[in-house]
């Protein structure tokens, strides 16, 4: 009886399986039987998104394939990358200069696509450097980092790299306040509430996507965590998390959330572009860096910056206001439509959502709770939209699917939450494994969200995987959000520590115009050679440059002799090749510093200094044909002071007959 | 037998379903290819396999054009083909506008990786080479001028 109870019920709903398995909206949590079809992209299949995740304490960028979770590229970005040469060559080692010298490593943690009307356009993608703070601009063309810019009087760059809906700014923040770089950094640290500011910079974006730091606002000493722009009828304002209003400066972790509320801060900035017309603005002297990649000549430049914009949030009364949010907010998320601001207090168990009409209101009406060191601090419920009680515990960030829902993250009950934004009902809650930080959904904090998946970054992985001794892989997860109930079906592995991540469907970036070699006629390197007659080793002094060319499957020269012990040796290779896919490598025994990675048509640099007599080996490191292990030559080293001449060939230095 | 019959229905749902998916959300057109792959049977070695059907030759030499030409084959294909008969990476240039069509060289010179596949003569030579000639991105105008560059090597006036 009970048995055939039971087989009735698995007929039904095996049955309710097979029919809903074509309504997707009822595809829920039935079985993870069709996970694999769901994340499946067979061998030779596209991907369907496009997700640029960061990477954390790698300090670059990563971009993986959804839903098939298959990583793709690794840019790098921040930190040194001795597998392609990048801040190691001669041409990329400006693109890691700043203020202090050259800085080999960052903490990479948000990534934004650029926007036009507020959607997601393919163009660039931007990144920040929390640890020394900049903001770097990837051309999705090449997959490269185009452009760095550096952010002074800034410390912990946490709130950036978001945009306006048009990219006309891509914004900074300081989540440790300092002082300002030209005040006297030389004071107690306990002078925190006197001495330190918190600055947010306004870089402005060109049509090329040039970055230019255009001002800066001075704000009080908190730290400032996270950040949105506004978009439709908010557009023209920012909004970002504050903690510490408490404005601690030991034991943060007590001291920092004594306080029932700290605040987002929404900045007008259209009304800061006022001021500066009106000249409000005082030009303060900041060094800082700016650094770009010429394109043509395949050379990135670094330029210092002398001074700074600066627009005092105390002074101009109407650009900056505090509005109270529970418990240290942490992420700082608009809706599509621009009128819901949702902050997550991280110690709350509510999540404050904000209207945007309530708060053009309350401003106007003057509905103040006084003043936080001169800024003022609108009343909590006369901006507050609702509350969504009962949410899960230790709320992070939230995104959006464009159909009137939101999805939050929750790290300490370890849980993706989703909710109606309008009536603030919890509508569903998936698990994550384990402790998740920051969640994505394709265009999920644009104007027009693309659904369909959602991508949890965890904090933890314990034992998703094969254990691989006390250090994991960071783990991600995607869900499928196309129903009504979220749907696990796919766990997979990232690189360094990933927090923010955007999402773009495919046909966006692979019909951007993908670069797929360089034209070997607009290569204008000082050091390039194009073809093999102009290959030719010259000596000036100890300086010696090699212009060498590179084709399947062979350097010229191969032969080099005459260089001496200590010479500074410049590898300039070329490589002549005009087909995708076709790099070659560089590599020359006892180098100190990486290989060279050369796409077709690019010319790259290696510097080495012979510190041996001897003989040297060079080869080319990447699988380039069936005479690879052929693409070799020699350098002979000799003394300093040797009277060796400088020679080189290739294919004449035949052996000499006994 | 009926167990069979629900197993069909489901299966119908199933692939009907997967279609109606495959129509929607399915970005994946595959790998850009140059050129149609062409029936073996069809394959004229001649003409080779590629855009050009006919190419005119002139009379005498375009000196202008080989001229071009010669800049051309310095950057891109002097680094495996020597002008003389000599085999460097690839076969020497010398006499290769006598034993080949004006159209097979253009063709192959444009679009190598398809025709090398295809062509008996160019299967042969991959014996010997071992190397599959890159394809150099060559635009039409490069190519006709690296032509006329190689049957000035080849003692056209």
């Amino acid at each position: 009886m009970n048995n055939k109870f039971l087989k009735a019920t698995l007929a039904i709903v095996l049955l309710a399986a097979f029919f809903s398995s074509c309504k997707p909206k009822n595809s829920g949590d039935v079985v993870s039987g069709d996970a694999a079809q769901k994340a499946y992209v067979a061998p030779g299949k596209f991907d369907e998104f496009y997700n640029f995740v960061s990477g954390g304490f790698s300090g670059q960028v990563s971009v993986y394939g959804l839903p098939s979770g298959r990583l793709l590229r690794v840019v790098p970005v921040f930190s040194v990358d001795p597998q392609s040469g990048y801040g190691y060559s001669e041409e990329t080692k400006p693109m890691l200069n700043t203020s202090h010298g050259f800085v080999p490593w960052d903490d990479q943690h948000h990534t934004e696509l650029s926007q036009t009307n507020g959607e997601v356009d393919g163009r660039w993608l931007f990144a920040n450097a929390n640890n020394t703070p900049r903001i770097a601009r990837l051309d999705l063309k090449t997959f490269r980092t185009a452009e760095i810019i550096e952010l002074p009087n800034s410390a912990g760059n946490h709130s950036s790299p978001f945009i306006t809906e048009n990219t006309e700014y891509v914004v900074a923040g300081t989540r440790f306040s300092v002082p300002p770089d030209n005040a006297n950094g030389d004071v107690a640290i306990n002078t925190y509430k006197e001495n330190f500011k918190g600055y947010l910079s306004f870089v402005k974006v060109g049509k090329e996507g040039q970055m230019d730091l255009s001002f800066q606002i001075e704000a009080p000493g908190v730290n400032f965590d996270l950040s949105h722009a506004g978009k439709g009828k908010s557009h023209g304002w920012f909004f970002f998390s504050c903690y510490n209003t408490e404005q601690a400066n030991t034991l943060l972790e007590v001291n920092a959330s004594q306080k029932d509320k700290d605040f987002i801060m929404a900045v007008n900035w259209k009304k800061a572009e006022e001021y500066i017309k009106a000249g409000k603005g005082k030009k303060v002297p900041a060094k800082y860096v700016h650094n770009t990649w010429d394109e043509k000549t395949q050379t990135a430049k670094s330029e210092m910056k002398s001074e700074v914009l600066v627009l005092s949030a105390k002074e101009l009364k109407d650009i900056c206001y505090m509005i109270p949010c529970p418990k240290s907010p942490h992420g700082c998320d608009v809706d599509p439509t621009g009128e819901y601001i949702v902050g997550s207090g991280k110690l709350a168990a509510l999540i404050p959502v904000f209207s945007f009409d309530k708060l053009q209101n309350a401003i106007k009406a003057k509905q103040f709770d006084g003043e936080y060191d001169g800024i003022p601090v609108v009343k909590y419920e006369a901006a507050l939209h609702g509350e969504v009680q009962k949410p899960g515990l230790g709320p992070l960030h939230t995104e959006f699917d464009g159909k009137g829902n939101a999805y939050t993250t929750f790290f300490v009950s370890s849980e993706v939450v989703k909710w109606d934004i309008k009536s603030l009902k919890v509508l569903d809650r998936v698990p994550t494994y384990y402790s998740v930080g920051h969640l994505c959904i394709p265009g999920g904090d644009s104007k027009k969200p693309f659904g369909k998946y959602l991508i949890a970054y965890n904090k933890i992985t314990k034992d998703r995987y094969l254990p691989t001794g006390p250090e994991l892989a960071q783990s991600a997860q995607i869900f499928d959000i196309s129903g009504d109930k979220m749907q696990l079906i796919l766990d997979f592995p990232t690189i360094g520590e990933p927090h923010y991540a955007q999402a773009a469907p495919a046909d966006l970036i692979r019909n951007n115009g993908q670069l797929k070699y360089f034209k070997i006629e607009e290569n204008n390197h000082p050091f390039a050679t194009k073809g093999e007659k102009e290959s030719k080793v010259i000596r000036k002094g100890n300086r010696v440059d090699v212009y060498m060319t590179s084709i399947r499957s062979h350097f010229a020269p191969d032969n080099i002799e005459g260089i001496k012990v200590g010479d500074e040796v410049y590898f300039h290779v070329t490589n002549l090749e005009q087909d995708w896919d076709v790099p070659h490598g560089f590599a020359i025994k006892g180098a100190d510093n990486a290989e060279l990675l050369i796409m077709p048509g690019e010319t790259c640099t290696l510097k080495w200094i012979p510190k041996k007599v001897g003989i040297v080996p060079f080869y080319c490191t990447d699988f380039c044909s069936a005479l690879h292990q052929e693409m070799q030559g020699y350098v002979r080293v000799s003394p300093a002071g040797s009277n060796v001449p400088l020679t080189f060939s290739l294919g004449t230095n035949v052996p000499v007959s006994k | 037998m009926y167990k069979l019959s629900l197993f069909i229905v489901a299966l119908a749902l199933f692939t009907s379903c997967g279609k109606k998916e495959a129509a929607t959300e399915d970005f994946s057109t595959g790998a850009e290819t140059t050129e149609a792959a062409a029936d073996p049977s069809t394959y004229d070695p001649n003409r080779g396999l590629g855009k050009y059907s006919t190419v005119e030759l002139g009379a005498t030499l375009d000196v202008a054009m080989a001229t071009e030409g010669e800049k051309i084959q310095a950057v891109k294909c002097s680094a495996c083909h020597k002008l003389t008969d000599e085999k460097l990476v690839g076969p020497g240039w010398k006499g290769v506008t006598e034993r080949n069509k004006p159209e097979w060289i253009m063709n192959f010179i444009t679009n190598p990786d398809p025709m090398i596949d295809k062509d008996p003569k160019l299967q042969a030579q991959l014996e010997l080479c071992l190397l599959r000639m890159p394809n150099q991105s060559l635009s039409d105008t490069d190519a006709r001028n690296v032509l006329e560059f190689m049957r000035k090597n080849d003692g056209v006036k």
